[in-house]
């Protein structure tokens, strides 16, 4: 009886299994046997081509590639300084509602939680055409105060899509830190009170702390996506293909050598590079974080 | 009582200011203005762009290169959705169609194995729970870019690129759903509800279809809303499987015509806005239709 019911049990999960083998581990056990062969053009070129046997080749190249490394290393700047802005913003959001009465503070949560109904293709849209300097309201609007902006500059592309990040993330990140505040216990903020301690020090020394964790959270997910980020670059490489180059973002390298270089091979080592350099930064920022926590 | 009596013990001043701040309610005038002042400013930066889409897609293209982006200028509105319908042969309604299709056919598969993956791993004790948990779990971690080449050419190889298959069948999959059905499972199935169903002669399958399914409407509503609402949103996969026009979803036919300005020069602007505001409409209707659900699920999401 217990043993047949243990099976009926892991029989519910076969679907899955079966799926997960041929959808995950099947496609990784692929990309790595791909990432260790190259394509080799005979003769000129002329008699086709045959796949030999590369060893890790493509892996040493990948990682002295300066398209990709520098790809990498503008991402992790741009996450480092993006990230904790849209997280601030949303801790300061979070703490805003935490204060005022419940009824306000459903109101509003549902307002700052627009944005994150729309798909991130179609914001990338939205902004780019805010951004416009023919058809969005923002160029004139800087005239107006005597500023002459160009979002798509070279040096603007990046806080243009910082904004568009932060615009897209505050809702959602909010609203997990939020449900977190909602878990502190009240009586603290009462006996905090009575010890006469402002709300300022309320929030920096009780609720603050509290919500460590949903921040070490929201930071994480925010660092995985961040190493991911394709739409934006690539809906603003249609407006300003000069300034977001096909090399812009690590995610974009990979589309670029496997679609249109038709660099299988190299394109599967690049992406079991950022799978192991995701997973590395993921695991560091959660020893950094959890260490500092104690 | 208490506060009334100290206030008589200590320096007035101390207690004054302890008296202003006794909780949220009944904090000063001045701060709760200044709170109000910091949501307000935050709910106009959230909202304007969305109301500049709402404006701009009710104006023809001068007005929409000359007049203040902010008010309306004209009323085009019926005008502009007639030609987002009907330009390219009414390419944008099978857009349409086929992001519902995979949305809805892709999400529902997904979550009927989500369930059932999350009763089996919530609910029995079978030798590898813990190696499919874990797998579960770290694929969180996987980029998209090392699932979906491979899997590209996984499909080519049996010839599904460029078909609904393509879109449908990685749908089913998906490992935060199962998460998300275990914890739902966690909470709302008791072990002893199924000890009662299994003394009764119920067999495991009709337990989970008669009994189980049904306790999880609310779990199972969660899990099917955050799949559509991400393969509504899915750009990467799509871009990557799909390659003829009429296969497409929304956002790819989005992000061709606001690309084919710097191809062709046709200048698509007011059709690609158009067009954009449609694409929200139904992420809107079912977000606020499924509020009370999606915001569990949001706020488990986060806990994973």
């Amino acid at each position: 009886m217990i043993r047949s019911m243990r099976w009926k049990g892991a029989a519910f999960t076969v679907p899955f299994q079966l799926g997960f083998v041929f959808l995950y581990l099947l496609p990784i056990g692929y990309a790595v046997y791909q990432s260790l062969f190259r394509e080799q053009q005979s003769g000129l070129g002329l008699g086709g081509s045959t796949t030999e046997f590369n060893g890790l080749d493509n892996y040493a190249k990948g990682l002295s590639d300066s398209a990709f490394m520098g790809s990498i290393l503008r991402v992790v700047l741009f996450a480092c300084v993006q990230i904790p802005v849209m997280l601030f913003i949303s801790l300061v959001l979070a703490l805003l509602l935490d204060a005022v009465t419940s009824r306000v503070a459903g109101r509003f949560r549902i307002l700052l939680l627009v944005p994150y109904m729309i798909p991130g293709v179609v914001a990338a849209i939205m902004w780019v055409n805010l951004y416009s300097p023919d058809v969005g309201p923002l160029t004139p609007l800087g005239e107006l105060f005597g500023f002459h902006w160009n979002f798509f500059a070279p040096s603007m592309v990046w806080p243009s899509i910082g904004n568009l990040l932060t615009w897209h993330g505050i809702g959602y990140n909010m609203v997990i830190i939020y449900s977190a505040l909602q878990g502190v216990p009240r009586e603290l903020f009462e006996a905090a009170r009575l010890d006469g301690a402002s709300e300022i020090r309320i929030a920096r020394s009780i609720k603050i702390p509290y919500v460590r964790g949903a921040l070490v959270l929201t930071g994480l997910l925010s660092i995985i996506q961040m190493l991911q980020i394709f739409n934006e670059p690539a809906l603003f490489r249609n407006v300003t293909p000069q300034t977001v180059s096909d090399s812009f973002t690590p995610i974009m390298i990979i589309y670029n050598q496997a679609f249109n270089s038709g660099n299988y091979h190299y394109a599967a080592a690049l992406s079991v590079l950022l799978a192991l350099i995701l997973g590395l930064a993921s695991f560091l920022f959660y020893r950094f974080t959890s260490k500092e926590a104690d | 009582m208490v506060l009334t009596d100290k206030r008589t013990e200590r320096p007035p001043v101390r207690s004054a200011r302890r008296l202003t701040r006794p909780d949220a309610a009944s904090r000063g005038r001045g701060g709760q203005r200044f709170l109000l002042l910091g949501l307000i400013l935050a709910s106009v930066y959230s909202l304007f762009p969305v109301w500049w889409l709402l404006v701009a897609a009710t104006k023809n293209r001068t007005a929409l290169y000359q007049s203040n982006g902010l008010w309306f200028s004209g009323w085009h509105l019926w005008e502009n959705l007639h030609q987002v319908f009907t330009y390219q042969d009414h390419i944008f309604l099978r857009w349409t169609a086929n992001s519902f299709l995979y949305a809805g056919v892709g999400s529902l598969g997904g979550t009927l194995v989500a369930l059932a993956t999350g009763y089996g791993l919530a609910r029995f004790d079978f030798p590898g729970r813990n190696v499919v948990f874990a797998c579960v779990v770290g694929s969180f971690l996987i980029p998209i870019a090392l699932l979906t080449l491979p899997l590209y050419l996984l499909f080519s190889a049996i010839g599904l690129v460029d078909t609904p298959w393509a879109m449908l069948i990685p749908c089913l999959i998906n490992p935060f759903s199962v998460y998300l059905a275990k914890v739902y499972t966690e909470a709302t199935i008791p072990y002893e509800l199924l000890e009662a169903a299994r003394i009764d002669g119920a067999g495991e399958l009709r337990i989970f279809f008669s009994i189980v399914l049904r306790m999880m409407t609310t779990g199972g509503a969660t899990v099917f809303l955050l799949a559509f609402v991400n393969t509504w949103n899915a750009f990467f996969l799509p871009l990557t499987v799909l390659r003829g026009k009429e296969n497409w979803t929304l956002n790819l036919g989005l992000y061709n015509w606001s690309g084919t300005r710097m191809e062709s020069g046709i200048d698509l602007t007011g059709l690609v806005l158009t067009g954009a505001l449609l694409s929200i409409v139904p992420m809107a209707i079912m977000m606020v239709a499924m509020r009370r659900y999606w915001r569990t699920g949001v706020t488990l999401g986060a806990l994973k």
